[in-house]
């Protein structure tokens, strides 16, 4: 949800249940203000925040003009002061996978995880017991990256590619109708297109380029890996991930309201196709 | 050489008509307000005249020698739009530049109507002999006048003229002329773009035509285009000619927009994309006016006497400040939802549970005690029907016979707990949405509460659904969901320590049995500094009875009464009874009001997080309770008062993922014993030895008979 519009956006995405303290919202608004100024990003989001058992991460990010290029992710712990994190590598994301489990609170802790690892000497292989230490900051990082990558959303329209190729906020965006809003087909993964290469010519003839730049949210695997709901009457529109439980997606139609919020304990749901 | 020639022509042609209209109304225009510095379009205007009035006599006539140099600039920039800047440049009035602007629109337009409605025209050009040139082109030509009419009838009024001389045999003599004309002046001058016109619709042109169409596209709302609305606003800019049109150009779209009220036309699509919003907000439009329906002053007061209602908004702050909760707005919905409950229904005491996502819709769950004896009917219903199929049972199981019949019997079903007690004390109540009517869940059985933990399924929002899962759930949605409301309540609900004490009275009876289920409010409750409740674990207590593996709050002991049933039974079941264990170990949990310090650890992750609502300021914040085994399960107590609320899946967490239960065992079969096996076949020896044996034994007179019997048996044997 953008930093600017913190107050509504919680208002609205109260619907699940997760919001924010009145002295967090207050601290928030101050210090989002100077994270945007300090770190001379075109737009602050409010990401969302993990809970941890000790403490709960607050997590925003920073935009350039370019909206899909990588973004810059800083947690708090006291939403005032501010630490960037290091991008996501390949390489953080498989070595903190293997850890389960809740998060702590603590960037500096650090889990254990013990694998048993083949050492050949010669003609023999020996099993070696290695224990890894995987730093939570570390953690945080790569489930941040994997959240974004899986569930951030954005509605059709809001964004759109200039002819020179970065993307921008489309200053026209009136929202989407009642009847678009309503079908998963309107909502795009809010990150570089991944299916879209992989679409056949039929396909991509009826997509616009300035608009459909991105993946839609309706092939997403496991079908039914949203949930869709209309709140208020029609007044507003909340989709839920159910693959990342905690993601809430709110946009009022009609309306340029729209954002993403995520609270939750940064765990994926393995178990979602028992659960449909 | 000739035939290009007259493709050239031709096209000129074209494209001089196409620019035609465009110059009379560039010249109209300038008649009206003529600018005095431009002496060309004055003379334009004159030629425009005499060309327009008499529309027989073609333009062809020495007239159109002043028309032409005009209309040479843009055609050929219609032909071929790269080239046009260059050529556009060269003339410097500034009829020129307002044309060029026209000139794009054009531009689209024939591009539309040669390649859309005309077929392949650039084809049939290369392939027309010269003769049939001409045909070809008014069929160009006519259908770009079509597009016109369809596309601009709110120009009519100006090209009426040039309607009416569509149909006019005369305009064939005028190509003639046109073509004459053509040849002769413009033919060196289109030299150089005929390779522009001669190419393919390429992607551009595609690309304009969509352009055009998109512009084309009627508004819903208006009924107005675009495309119609540039062209108006142009008109009425070279109509007014004002300083700065840049400046103002959004007050004369205002204008032209203004002067468009026009009658909305009926239309037989009922416009109902709203209606859902319109309903709900009618239905909680009754929540908000309850309030003013009762004004008896005496009912007021009895039901601030009465006072179960809870203070939904007085906790809703405390959990606020706690960082959970529904908007301000819905929780006030919620309240007077809540209220409604209350007036209609003998509840003694209610209170707002919490909220249950789904897939399709949510749930909100009301927590209600009902008054003494108000609630019976329901349970008597219940035990009915339970009986009725008792009854069936037995009926079916006097039916059979001397063959042997399934051994296997159900394991025990355990009955339910009554109403009010363990874990059907309160009565549950769900609505999908504040304003929509409150449905009374079902009171749970100790089954469906076993089945829930094995399973985990997503709420669909809907109490009919049915629960399609491995083990079979025994019931559909309505039934898990108070399952799961049963098991959140016993894991999550807790107070500060003394809050609730056990009442002195049921003390003596309830120890005899297991431990004691009943409690009441503390008189005497002094508070818990919050610090120490934020600090020690040990400070918080369940109020709520733990349910037992069984299913149950209350221990149920499943083997007296089989013993009873057995008696009735044949022996056979007796002895198959007699196999299993006498008597089962009590299952107990933890009683009731234990510290939850005591709560099982989740693979090291602590059951609770306790945390203080602000930092800044500790001395007013409270205490902040978190559930880890039931995420989103919160309660908060600021030292005196607490209050419980769930708002998630309602869903147990577990670090690992779910595991469906193992299938059951396979059933053994009978193990291979004398029952089972058979002895060989009497051998010839050993009947030869029973018969010697026999015949010693009996007397002789009996012999005869034997020898037929055994010749008998041999018989069989034989078969």
């Amino acid at each position: 949800m953008d930093a600017e519009s913190l107050l509504l956006s919680l208002e609205l995405a109260s619907g699940s249940g997760q919001g924010l303290s009145p002295d967090r919202r207050a601290s928030l608004l101050t210090s989002l203000t100077l994270v945007k100024r300090d770190y001379r990003f075109d737009r602050v989001l409010f990401w969302g925040r993990i809970l941890g058992l000790i403490a709960d991460y607050y997590i925003a990010q920073g935009l350039s003009q370019d909206q899909l290029a990588p973004r810059k992710t800083l947690y708090s712990l006291n939403c005032m002061e501010w630490s960037l994190l290091p991008p996501a590598t390949e390489e953080m994301v498989t070595q903190s996978s293997v850890v389960k489990g809740r998060f702590m609170g603590d960037p500096s802790h650090e889990y254990e995880h013990t694998e048993l690892q083949k050492v050949t000497e010669g003609d023999k292989v020996f099993e070696e017991v290695v224990v890894v230490q995987i730093k939570e900051e570390t953690r945080l990082v790569s489930i941040i990256d994997q959240i974004d990558k899986a569930v951030a959303v954005v509605p059709r329209g809001a964004l759109f590619k200039t002819p020179f190729g970065p993307i921008h906020v489309n200053r026209t965006f009136e929202g989407l109708s009642l009847s678009e809003a309503k079908k998963l087909s309107s909502y795009f993964h809010f990150r570089e297109p991944v299916e879209l290469k992989n679409k056949t010519l039929l396909e991509k003839a009826d997509l616009d380029p300035s608009l459909d730049f991105m993946d839609s949210l309706e092939h997403d695997i496991p079908k039914g890996s949203w949930s869709i709901q209309t709140e208020r009457g029609n007044a507003l529109v909340v989709l839920r991930s159910l693959l990342w439980p905690g993601l809430t997606f709110y946009h009022a139609p009609r309306t340029k309201n729209c954002g993403y919020i995520y609270v939750g304990t940064g765990e994926k749901n393995m178990d979602l196709p028992f659960m449909l | 050489m000739e035939d290009s020639t007259l493709l050239k022509q031709e096209k000129e042609n074209q494209e001089f008509r196409e620019a035609g209209p465009l110059w009379e109304e560039m010249l109209t225009t300038l008649s009206e307000d003529p600018e005095p510095g431009l002496s060309e379009p004055q003379k334009l205007e004159q030629g425009l005249e005499t060309g327009l009035q008499p529309r027989s006599s073609p333009p062809g006539s020495p007239q159109s020698g002043v028309s032409t140099p005009v209309v040479d600039p843009a055609g050929p920039h219609a032909s071929s739009p790269p080239s046009s800047p260059q050529e556009l440049s060269s003339i410097s009035s500034p009829l020129a530049l307002a044309r060029q602007d026209l000139m794009a629109t054009r531009q689209s337009d024939k591009i539309t109507s040669v390649t859309s409605e005309s077929g392949t025209p650039h084809v049939d050009y290369l392939e027309q002999s010269s003769d049939k040139g001409k045909s070809i082109s008014y069929q160009t030509y006519q259908s770009e006048g079509n597009t016109f009419q369809q596309s601009q009838q709110t120009k009519c009024h100006l090209y009426g003229q040039r309607d009416v001389s569509y149909n006019s045999n005369q305009k064939e003599l005028r190509f003639d002329i046109f073509q004459e004309e053509d040849s002769n002046s413009n033919y060196d001058l289109d030299q150089p773009e005929s390779g522009a016109s001669e190419m393919a619709p390429s992607m551009l042109e595609i690309a304009i035509r969509n352009a055009k169409a998109y512009l084309l596209k009627t508004s819903s709302k208006s009924g107005l285009n675009l495309y119609d609305h540039l062209s108006e606003m142009l008109s009425k800019v070279l109509d007014k000619r004002p300083e700065n049109a840049v400046d103002i150009i959004e007050n004369i779209s205002q204008h032209v927009k203004m002067e468009h009220f026009s009658k909305k036309l009926d239309t037989l699509q009922n416009e109902n994309e709203m209606l859902p919003t319109y309903e709900i907000a009618e239905k909680q439009k009754a929540l908000f006016l309850q309030g003013n329906l009762e004004g008896a002053d005496q009912e007021l007061e009895d039901e601030i006497a009465e006072h179960s209602l809870p203070n939904v908004m007085e906790s809703a702050f405390y959990f606020e400040q706690a960082g959970v909760g529904l908007g301000t707005d819905e929780t006030f919905r919620i309240f007077l939802a809540l209220k409604q409950l209350t007036d209609t229904h003998p509840i003694q005491k209610c209170r707002f549970w919490g909220k249950i996502l789904g897939l399709e819709m949510n749930y909100i769950v009301a927590e209600v005690e009902f008054r003494e004896g108000e609630d019976e009917e329901e349970v008597e219903e219940e035990d009915a029907h339970e009986e009725r199929d008792n009854g069936e049972n037995e009926a079916d199981e006097d039916d059979e016979d001397e063959l042997p019949r399934s051994f296997y019997k159900a394991p025990q079903a355990i009955p339910k707990e009554e109403s009010r007690t363990g874990a059907n004390k309160y009565a549950y109540f769900v609505c999908n949405e504040p304003g929509r009517p409150w449905v009374k869940l079902p009171a749970v059985t100790p089954a469906q509460i076993v089945i829930a933990r094995k399973i985990k399924k997503f709420f669909t929002g809907r109490l009919d659904a049915p629960i399609i899962s491995y083990p079979p759930f025994p019931g559909n949605e309505s039934n898990y969901l108070r399952a799961q409301i049963a098991r959140i309540s016993a894991g999550t609900h807790v107070s500060p320590l003394g809050f609730y004490h056990f009442g002195e009275e049921e003390e003596e009876e309830e120890e005899i049995e297991n431990g004691r289920d009943s409690f009441e409010e503390n008189p005497d409750f002094e508070g818990i500094q919050v610090t120490d409740l934020v600090e020690s674990l040990s400070n918080w207590v369940h109020h709520i009875q733990h349910i037992l593996p069984q299913g149950r709050c209350n221990w149920f002991n499943p083997i007296p009464k089989c013993e009873e049933e057995e008696e009735e039974e044949d022996e056979e079941e007796k002895e198959e009874k007699g196999e299993e264990p006498d008597y089962i170990e009590q299952e107990v949990g933890p009683p009731l009001l234990t510290p939850i310090s005591e709560d099982l650890e989740i693979q090291n992750i602590p059951p609770w997080t306790t945390r203080l609502s602000s930092n800044l300021i500790p001395q007013y914040a409270i205490a902040v309770l978190r559930s880890n085994l039931w995420p989103g399960a919160y309660a908060f107590s600021n030292g005196k008062k607490f209050e419980n609320l769930y708002i998630g899946w309602g869903h147990k967490y577990s670090p690992d993922s779910y595991t469906p239960p193992v299938p059951p065992p396979v059933y053994q079969e009978y193990p291979s014993g004398p029952e089972i096996t058979e002895m060989d076949d009497p051998s010839m020896e050993e009947e030869q030895a029973f018969r010697t044996a026999q015949e010693a034994a009996v007397n002789l007179t009996e012999e005869n008979e034997e020898t037929e019997e055994d010749e008998d048996e041999e018989d069989d044997y034989d078969q």
